[in-house]
């Protein structure tokens, strides 16, 4: 009998996705995705959530009650740090938690990552694969072909970026923000329309050379120690001379791009820079206005400077 | 370097008096400044320059400095560890910055906390200062902040039967002044001695049932009492105890003395950041012992508070014991917050079966 394993499409699904089904398929776990985002999840998610979590959190539990009762177990990662100054935000400590919590009923899956206190991501993964009852041994295998794939896969993007942004013309757009927000279909497809309408064309933060873009973002902040926001800043300084424009992105209450985004719109000030924050309500004629605006306003520029 | 060093901190409860001393203590050429009592002034001008949804303590910290600042401080601390609080330090300097302040910021936050960082940075502003020095004022704050949490404990829990109105509060004026005033450590040890007897001496009338109330959750929101529009006092009002275990010396010792994982006894299994996992594990302990009631109460938007609100949902449920979550930002209708706690204690008394005077 195969064991059926959920993974909720959101959160960290953006950043690993490549990594946990060629590490499940390596030990032959059948994998439930719940699929993509749609109004109905988040309306679901923000029932359960407590009122106040931010966006993506309350998705993340409409996807999680859309695999209740058709797997298993549901894949939920603790993800605390990945060295002292690569950090997560406090969602991904409690998201285990969190999530037992509101669903007791539901078996978890769950790997902890927590470089600081000594467990490393392999060793993480080490740990899970003894947990479904194969050896460390596999579980190391599953894990280095697995790590194989995910970073080609990053550098596969990365390049895909990079030629892009050589080819196109007319105006170009970073989207700026953490990975599960920037390729959530929801947002994102709404985004990328009104963008593609109005003749842009976007890149993403994380498509990037994470490296480079973690080293360029040293100068900016020299103590931002969120893992996912340093791509995020630096990848603005690396991009800086090919994109016309930045969108940060972001939804309401995100606790560190609360911060981080207040100083880099005052510390980066030679690009220009919207920040867009994104909540519950499906209003689209703001998002559409500012967008308008926003492009209008770098059409100008390019043309002035042009 | 301007030639005269003036301190500055952000306010948190009455911790001041200590930091005051503390750094009187580690410069004596100094001057120390306390920001002006918090009011609402305070808090409209750190929320005006502050993000929208950092957190409350954020606003208030910036109130405070840009308050601080005008008087003519020149010299700010800040600390930060466990959740984004980490990373005021660095925001808040760029904002003041951007207002035009001319100041130099001491972020004693992550790494700068470990004793040898910490007296490197606070060495780059005063080379006179010596380790011998630096860890006797360390050493004598943390002595301090031990016995003040002590005594303000011990006032929580009794104020609201005491005999003679405001014997308490008077008190508790008089401990902070004379603990202000303190310096060395046999002054220290004679002023607990003091006040550990006169509180003893205060008459207090325990009815024979009576409504306990512990209260968890975000620290600045706990300890600060402007910034929970002073709920401990309301309650003890209604003649209830009331029970915090979370304080600065909660934080500084007691954090590492248990593993709160072990504690909360499955409803958590790993860390959930900054003081969530204490939260669970508090609101365990006090109904445990019986209490009628937990208040759970934190800033708006707090990750970590949030991250345990459903360890506690489960908690309430599992004991059959209340509840109320209290969220705080920076308005001040303190109507709607009164009606919640009246009602809260109307319902933790009925359930109880005393109908309070």
């Amino acid at each position: 009998m195969k064991l059926i394993l959920g993974i909720p499409q959101a959160l960290l699904y953006y950043r690993y996705c490549v990594l946990w089904e060629t590490f499940f398929k390596q030990l032959d776990i059948e994998l439930i995705f719940s699929g993509h985002t749609t109004q109905k999840t988040m309306a679901i998610g923000s029932k359960l959530a407590v009122d106040e979590n931010c966006l993506p959190y309350k998705i993340f539990l409409g996807h999680v009650e859309a695999l209740r009762g058709c797997c298993d177990c549901v894949l939920i990662p603790r993800i605390d740090n990945y060295g002292y100054h690569d950090m997560m935000c406090e969602r991904f400590l409690g998201l285990y938690d969190t999530v037992h919590n509101t669903f007791p009923d539901v078996p978890l899956l769950s790997y902890n990552v927590s470089v600081v206190d000594g467990q490393g991501e392999a060793r993480a993964f080490m740990q899970m694969a003894k947990d479904l009852g194969y050896s460390a041994l596999t579980g190391f295998r599953a894990y280095a072909k697995a790590r194989k794939q995910q970073l080609e896969q990053e550098h596969r993007f990365y390049l895909q970026q990079k030629q892009r942004l050589a080819a196109s013309d007319g105006i170009k757009i970073l989207i700026a923000a953490q990975p599960y927000l920037a390729h959530d279909p929801l947002w994102n497809g709404r985004l990328t329309h009104i963008l593609s309408e109005l003749g842009a064309t976007t890149f993403y933060s994380d498509e990037c050379h994470r490296k480079t873009a973690v080293q360029a973002a040293k100068p900016i902040a020299p103590g931002l120690f969120w893992a996912m926001n340093k791509e995020a800043v630096g990848a603005i300084r690396m991009l800086e001379s090919q994109v016309d424009g930045v969108i940060l992105l972001t939804a309401y209450s995100c606790g560190p791009d609360a911060l981080v985004n207040e100083l880099v719109i005052r510390r980066i000030k030679d690009i220009p820079m919207i920040q867009i924050i994104i909540d519950e309500h499906q209003a689209e004629a703001g998002l559409q206005t500012r967008l308008e605006s926003f492009i209008d306003m770098l059409n100008e520029r390019k043309h002035l400077y042009a | 370097m301007p030639d005269q060093l003036v301190f500055s901190f952000p306010h948190i409860g009455n911790y001041y008096i200590i930091l005051k001393g503390l750094v009187n203590d580690l410069y004596p050429d100094a001057k120390v400044l306390p920001p002006p009592p918090i009011t609402n002034r305070t808090i409209e001008l750190g929320a005006r320059c502050s993000p929208d949804f950092v957190c409350a303590p954020f606003k208030y910290n910036m109130g405070n400095y840009i308050e601080a600042l005008d008087a003519g401080a020149n010299v700010l601390l800040q600390t930060g560890t466990g959740c984004r609080f980490a990373y005021y330090g660095e925001v808040q300097k760029q904002i003041l910055e951007d207002l035009g302040y001319d100041f130099t910021l001491l972020c004693l936050s992550r790494e700068n906390t470990q004793a040898r960082n910490a007296y490197r940075l606070l060495k780059s502003v005063d080379h006179k200062l010596r380790p011998g020095r630096f860890a006797r004022a360390f050493v004598l704050a943390l002595r301090k902040i031990l016995l003040m949490d002590e005594i303000e404990n011990y006032i929580r829990q009794n104020v609201g039967f005491e005999t003679v109105p405001d014997s308490f509060e008077a008190l508790h004026l008089q401990f902070l002044k004379d603990l202000d005033r303190t310096r060395t450590f046999p002054q220290l040890r004679a002023l607990r001695i003091k006040y550990r007897k006169q509180l003893k001496c205060l008459n207090v009338t325990k009815p024979d049932r009576y409504l306990r109330v512990g209260i968890v959750g975000e620290l600045y929101t706990l300890m600060e009492p402007f910034s929970n529009y002073y709920l401990e006092k309301e309650l003890a009002k209604s003649q209830i105890m009331v029970s915090r275990t979370m304080s600065a010396s909660f934080l500084l010792l007691g954090k590492k003395a248990n593993n709160p994982f072990r504690q909360s006894n499955g409803y958590l299994k790993y860390p959930i950041g900054a003081t969530g996992a204490d939260s669970v594990v508090q609101c365990k302990q006090y109904f445990d012992a019986g209490y009628d009631g937990v208040i759970h109460m934190k800033s708006y938007g707090c990750t970590p508070e949030i991250n345990a609100m459903p360890a506690l949902r489960n908690l309430s449920r599992d004991y059959g014991c209340p509840i109320m979550h209290l969220s705080f930002d920076t308005q001040l209708g303190e109507t709607g917050m009164q009606t919640r706690l009246e009602a809260f204690v109307d319902m933790i008394s009925m359930r109880k079966g005393i109908l309070l005077a």
